[in-house]
């Protein structure tokens, strides 16, 4: 089974993502659907089994608040320099208050998880190949942040005024 | 100036520990080149013609004299001896070893310095006025602003893999001198009607291949609401900025494309929703940066004695009075003034400083500035806090390490980038191109008749040399495998910014010194009064430098029909 990282840990992962020009009858299976095919499938369709993928392209506004329907929601980096994932992850946890598993997926590389971590993604599906192990040491790559993100949420000037006062 | 804290210092420490790996793991093959290439970027470091090369930055162009001592250290012991001084303030290293790297940047480290995100499609080194805090005309000094920025930009967690790079600057007086009208981002500090400091916001400026000059977006946005809303237009930008072409990737492309006012209204409909949220700046913070950038210890001193004083040593030395006409400027306390050491002596490469230099410059800060320096984007240095009563002293000791050439803001004190004697992108030199400039201009009284005036040279359309806003522009252009250097007149980078026109087709090297020399004659013959080069060209327009460099019943035939508009 592939693995992953997920909360920091490397773990077994059975999600099976679904391309986006897929047709047919869907395999069985826990499935990360493409974002276009549940808005024109979303009638039909058993939400028990399904996650959500996004592309970098597309707008997550679309899935909006309905996104905590989803247990699971990945983001596709399709080149890990396209850094729109990073606002759409952002977008998920603010402005739509998703609570799930937030996934990036495609070509994410070991050093943007600590990005990725405070941008609200918890796994990471990196590249075949990637040597796990040594990117679990990038979360740790700095100790403190100046700006808030989702992780933490207030900026550093923040957190130090609340130790002073 | 800005001091670190333990966390700033920590942040900055694991910065390097990061990239130790980084290179670590590149060099043991685990790193691929194309993964390798946006980290060792956001580490300012470039991969060029002749060696890797290093950008270091300087916020807003500060540097302490144990800053720039260090930087001496650094060029002599991993470099060739000497650096330049870049458009954007900061400090490049042509010849270091790519292991030397993460070595240089922990000694950088020791003294509060580093390169981060001085190059690569993230936030740059945001850039100011080099007379910050001292000016006159200042409403208030940009630098805590400036800072407050770089600490926000440092490792933003979303804005790290952007369309392409992003540039900010901020700009305290209304006379600008930090460009911000040719910024992705340029902050004006201004005061509302109600009294209150904020700022007026522009979008969508920027040089290289399709000059543009910024829009306001924004008329008044108060101090507190600063990030929320960089955060705001940084990510509409991230997500709608064009990724497939990277000459259609930078932030004034989409704002030009959506037309301002869209672009504007999106910011703010994004900006709704963050606007009172965490990152909201408090009163506390501003405080806190304001706290770093007070008044030195001025001593209080009688300007009309001082300037007495002076008027009699100038006039019993003309060298000296003519380094006080062009290399001081005014000051906003009485009997001080800031200095600029001229980095653009004939025959260095403009921006250009040696090891050695560097130390002199770091002793002079220490006994005449309150021992801090600033980098400025027209590649000299400043010694912002003179007393003019030091100031005699203080140009002998200049003049004797060479950088009290008096041409500040004339035609030799040019913009130039580095060009093809360095860099892969060149089409054409340019560093030769200054050079014989300045050897055909080497009568100061005439350099000095022509007045306030700038040159600028770029090696390429990437207009590092920013070319587009030199009164007079140069331009490498590649013919056919053969450098030629087209000429563009008329541009400006003040708050009148304006970008220059083509002046025709383009020229060999050796014809330049000569073209401009026909173009300076023009300007004398037509100009009334004291007005710059600059004034009479937009009262004369283009024509009458055309008929004199292309007169019409002459048949040129070493002149090549050009297609430089089509880069511009
Ligand atoms: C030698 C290595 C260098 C390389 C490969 C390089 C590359 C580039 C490129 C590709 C651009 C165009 C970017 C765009 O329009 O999106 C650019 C713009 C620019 N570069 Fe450089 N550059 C180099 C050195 C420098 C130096 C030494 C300076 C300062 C003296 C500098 C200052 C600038 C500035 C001010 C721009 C302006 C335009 C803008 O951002 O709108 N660059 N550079
Ligand atoms: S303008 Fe062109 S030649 Fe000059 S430094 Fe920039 S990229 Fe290189």
């Amino acid at each position: 089974m592939p693995k992953i990282i997920k909360d920091t840990q490397i773990v077994d992962d059975s999600w099976i993502i679904i391309e986006k020009d897929f047709s047919g009858p869907l395999p069985l299976g826990k499935l990360l659907l493409p974002m276009q095919y549940w808005l024109d499938n979303r009638e039909s369709l058993n939400l028990m089994i399904a996650g959500l993928w996004i592309d970098s392209d597309e707008a997550v506004e679309l899935v909006g608040h309905e996104a905590n329907l989803f247990p699971l929601i990945a983001v596709n980096f399709p080149a890990f320099t396209d850094g729109r994932g990073f606002s759409i992850g952002r977008l998920l946890r603010e402005r739509y208050s998703f609570n799930g598993q937030l996934r990036a997926i495609g070509n994410p590389i070991q050093d943007q998880l600590f990005y990725l971590k405070r941008c609200g993604f918890t796994s990471f599906d990196l590249k075949e190949g990637a040597d796990l192990e040594s990117a679990l040491s990038s979360f740790n790559d700095f100790d403190e942040s100046y700006q808030g993100a989702i992780v933490p949420p207030e900026p550093l000037f923040l957190l130090n005024s609340s130790k002073n006062n | 100036m800005y001091i670190y804290n333990e966390q700033d210092q920590k942040i900055i420490e694991q910065r390097v520990a990061q990239f130790q790996g980084q290179t670590d793991r590149y060099l043991a093959g685990k790193l691929t080149n194309e993964e390798f290439l946006p980290l060792r970027l956001q580490n300012g470091l470039y991969i060029q013609r002749l060696a890797p090369m290093l950008r270091i930055a300087v916020p807003y162009g500060l540097l302490s004299s144990a800053q720039v001592r260090k930087l001496a250290h650094i060029t002599r012991a991993y470099d060739k001896g000497y650096c330049h001084i870049t458009t954007r303030q900061n400090i490049q290293l042509n010849w270091p070893q790519l292991e030397d790297v993460p070595k240089i940047l922990g000694e950088l480290a020791e003294v509060q310095m580093h390169a981060v995100q001085t190059s690569g499609n993230c936030i740059r080194n945001t850039t100011s006025d080099q007379f910050a805090g001292v000016s006159q005309d200042e409403l208030e000094d940009p630098r805590p602003w400036c800072e407050i920025i770089r600490q926000w930009s440092t490792f933003h967690p979303e804005f790290a893999f952007l369309p392409r790079k992003f540039k900010i600057a901020v700009c305290g007086t209304e006379g600008d001198r930090a460009a911000i009208q040719v910024h992705d981002i340029g902050i004006q500090i201004v005061k509302n009607s109600a009294d209150e400091i904020g700022f007026q916001v522009l979008a969508g400026g920027g040089l290289g291949r399709t000059p543009v000059i910024g829009s306001v977006i924004r008329e008044f946005l108060p101090q507190k609401d600063l990030l929320t809303y960089l955060d705001a237009i940084l990510r509409v930008y991230n997500r709608h900025g064009n990724r497939d072409n990277k000459y259609k990737a930078r932030i004034k492309i989409l704002v030009r494309a959506w037309t301002a006012e869209v672009f504007a209204q999106e910011v703010e409909d994004e900006w709704e929703y963050t606007k009172d949220t965490l990152g909201r700046l408090t009163q506390e913070e501003i405080d806190r940066v304001k706290g770093f950038f007070t008044q030195p210890p001025y001593e209080s001193l009688d300007n009309k004695i001082s300037d007495e004083e002076l008027a009699i040593l100038a006039e019993n030395n003309i060298a000296f009075g003519k380094w006080l006409q062009r290399n001081t400027r005014s000051h906003k306390i009485p009997g001080y003034t800031s200095v600029t050491l001229s980095l653009k002596p004939t025959g260095v490469a403009p921006g250009d400083v040696t090891d050695s230099q560097l130390e002199v410059i770091a002793d002079l800060a220490d006994a005449y500035s309150f021992g801090e320096i600033r980098a400025t984007h027209n590649q000299n240095l400043v010694l912002a806090d003179v007393k003019k009563s030091d100031l005699f002293k203080l140009w002998e000791k200049a003049k004797v390490s060479g950088f009290a050439t008096p041409n500040i803001g004339t035609l030799t004190d040019m913009i130039c980038c580095p060009g093809g004697d360095f860099c892969s992108l060149a089409n054409a030199k340019s560093i030769p191109i200054a050079e014989a400039i300045q050897r055909k201009f080497d009568d100061i009284d005439y350099i000095y008749d022509l007045g306030d005036l700038s040159l600028n040279i770029s090696g390429c359309m990437n207009a590092c040399g920013h070319h587009h806003v030199g009164n007079i522009g140069i331009l490498g252009v590649d013919k056919k495998g053969a450098e030629f250097y087209q000429i563009q007149l008329g541009g400006n980078a003040g708050s009148d910014t304006s970008l220059g026109g083509v002046l025709g087709p383009s020229f060999g090297e050796s014809e330049v010194p000569e073209v401009v020399e026909k173009i300076l004659t023009i300007y004398i013959e037509q100009r009334k009064g004291d007005e710059l080069f600059l004034d009479t060209y937009r009262r004369i327009g283009v024509t009458p430098f055309k008929e004199s460099v292309y007169p019409k019943d002459k048949k040129i035939s070493n002149m090549h029909k050009d297609q430089g508009l089509k880069h511009a």
